[in-house]
């Protein structure tokens, strides 16, 4: 009852975010302080900027009048290149990463397996796309074949990871009722595990797709191929039009596999 | 369900007889394009590099090691401008991120035909363009520098964080936003009251989340010349200092597991 009497008469207010009274201020002061301190530390060439502008509005103005003809050729070879390592990494990340998932998941895999597999994830999910293009293209020279392995490269960890933790999480009992039928290991897998994570799969399969397109077109700019060599050109030669026409591509073709994902992934589903 | 017929004795098929046709049509359809491209990519590779490339490697990895440690001393400063230009580059994207976030959102946004459309337009366009090609194109405008990686960050970012943070709002529970406004609030308050406090701790993650990838991909702008550490990775990478390269790599390894590990460590207490 007495608690309700203080209550009574006071305005209402809105509970904290962050409960503890120090730790509230404490974040907030810290936060402004960094905050301080890193606007110390930029330094902004206000005049370089301003000169910019006029540049920035010749930009977006040459979006409205893009230029597919003039370096037509090197736009599509590039984009041809973008497409194909996209395709080929696809397949050939999907096809490795489903064993690794097998491994990486601990209701199937014993524990030597299960660490084997989840450490290559970790180092594949670990390492940037671009670091490992750079490091590949010293090794293997110029070339698609670069871009081919980073993006099969990255595709695992992605893909086996997400695949494990759908294997992990799924139903037990239809597994069973297959092996209780006396299946060997590969029908189990083929008739039990498989037909519960191929929506996940095709899901995953699709988004990646997606993004394996969208690193193709900066591979380009560390001499692996595809698209991003074209484009880079196109800036430093201050040709905007062109580059508004290969961005409006590049953003064309993700919509495209966005809206196609998204149909595919209803369906399976 | 399809049945064979085998020897007299009926066998259990997975598909039936068309079935399993259209399936073996699109296997051939996927292995002639996968072939396809394989051989466009073959062609355009000097396969000798490809035999020597074991070599190449062994050679590379012979002259990156041991790491050159005391070049530590001159990497605090990148790290430092790294850190910031992740940090800064997700304040600005989630300012950015809210008010476009509640235009594209279906049960908040003002105009469903109009606004809708052109709010999803922009997380559209910002979230497919690497965040490395809006670095190219602000160095372009604004010149090379810190500046120009924390406005490629976030802009890149606001596509990625308006799209989760509408697909929050849209999930939000409309009884609670209908008994504010049976209060008498206004449009703003009911807002503030009823969407909010609900949207809140998916605010909190996604804002975490991103400045998590944000780490990562401000570590490479310097590549082309857009601040942080990748600056002295591709300096290094041009005068062949191998032994820088590799700390420097490992540097950019241990920034990437311990910002994955303070976010998974946020998202954990907020969720």
């Amino acid at each position: 009852m007495s608690e309700l009497q203080t209550l009574v008469g006071k305005p209402w207010k809105k509970p904290p975010f962050v409960q503890r009274t120090w730790l509230r201020w404490a974040l907030l002061i810290g936060f402004v302080v960094y905050l301080l301190a890193a606007f110390m530390t930029i330094e902004v060439n206000w005049a370089r900027v301003y000169e910019g502008l006029e540049r920035g509005k010749q930009f977006v103005l040459a979006f409205t009048s893009p230029d597919f003809t003039s370096r037509s050729g090197d736009i599509w070879e590039g984009m041809i290149e973008s497409i194909i390592m996209t395709v080929a990494s696809s397949v050939v990340g999907i096809a490795i990463s489903i064993p690794i998932a097998l491994g990486a998941a601990r209701n199937i895999a014993p524990l030597p397996v299960y660490l084997i597999c989840r450490s290559i994830i970790a180092v594949s999910r670990a390492l940037q796309e671009i670091i490992v293009a750079i490091l590949l293209v010293a090794i293997f020279g110029f070339g698609p074949l670069a871009g081919f392995l980073t993006l099969s490269f990255a595709t695992i960890g992605f893909l086996s990871k997400l695949l494990a933790e759908d294997i992990e999480s799924m139903d037990r009992v239809q597994a069973e009722a297959i092996r209780a039928s006396g299946a060997k290991w590969t029908q189990w897998i083929n008739y039990g595990v498989q037909p519960q994570v191929m929506p996940r799969l095709i899901g995953l399969s699709i988004y990646r797709l997606d993004i394996n397109f969208r690193e193709s077109a900066i591979l380009g700019l560390v001499g692996a191929g595809g698209i991003g060599a074209t484009l880079n050109t196109a800036f430093d030669r201050y040709e905007y039009d062109t580059a508004a026409a290969i961005l409006l591509m590049i953003i064309l073709i993700v919509m495209a596999l966005e809206y196609l994902s998204g149909i595919i992934r209803e369906r399976v589903q | 369900m399809p049945v064979q017929d085998l020897k007299g004795r009926p066998v259990w098929q997975r598909r039936s007889g068309s079935e399993s046709l259209a399936h073996w049509v699109m296997w051939l359809i996927g292995v002639a394009i996968f072939a396809y491209c394989w051989q466009q990519i073959s062609a355009a590779t000097t396969w000798f590099f490809v035999w020597d490339a074991p070599r190449i490697a062994d050679d590379i990895w012979s002259r990156a090691t041991p790491p050159r440690w005391e070049y530590i001393t001159q990497l605090g400063k990148p790290i430092w401008d790294t850190i910031n230009i992740a940090t800064l580059g997700t304040i600005i994207a989630l300012i950015l991120a809210v008010p476009v976030a509640f235009l594209a959102a279906r049960n908040t946004t003002p105009s469903r035909f109009i606004i809708r459309p052109v709010a999803l337009l922009i997380i559209v366009s910002t979230r497919s363009i690497n965040s490395l090609i809006w670095a190219l194109l602000l160095i372009a405008i604004i010149g090379p520098g810190v500046f120009a990686g924390v406005i490629a960050i976030a802009i890149r970012s606001i596509g990625f964080c308006a799209k989760l943070l509408y697909e929050a709002i849209e999930e939000i529970n409309e009884t609670q936003v209908e008994a504010i406004t049976a209060t008498g609030a206004s449009r703003w308050q009911v807002m503030a009251y009823g969407i909010v406090p609900q949207i809140l701790p998916a605010f909190a993650g996604i804002a975490v989340f991103r400045w998590d990838i944000n780490i990562r991909e401000s570590t490479v702008l310097g590549l082309v010349g857009a601040g942080g550490i990748g600056l002295q990775l591709s300096s290094s990478l041009n005068v062949l200092a191998w032994p820088q390269v590799s700390l420097i790599l490992l540097v950019i390894l241990a920034a990437v597991v311990i910002s994955e590990w303070v976010s998974a460590k946020v998202r954990g207490a907020i969720i």
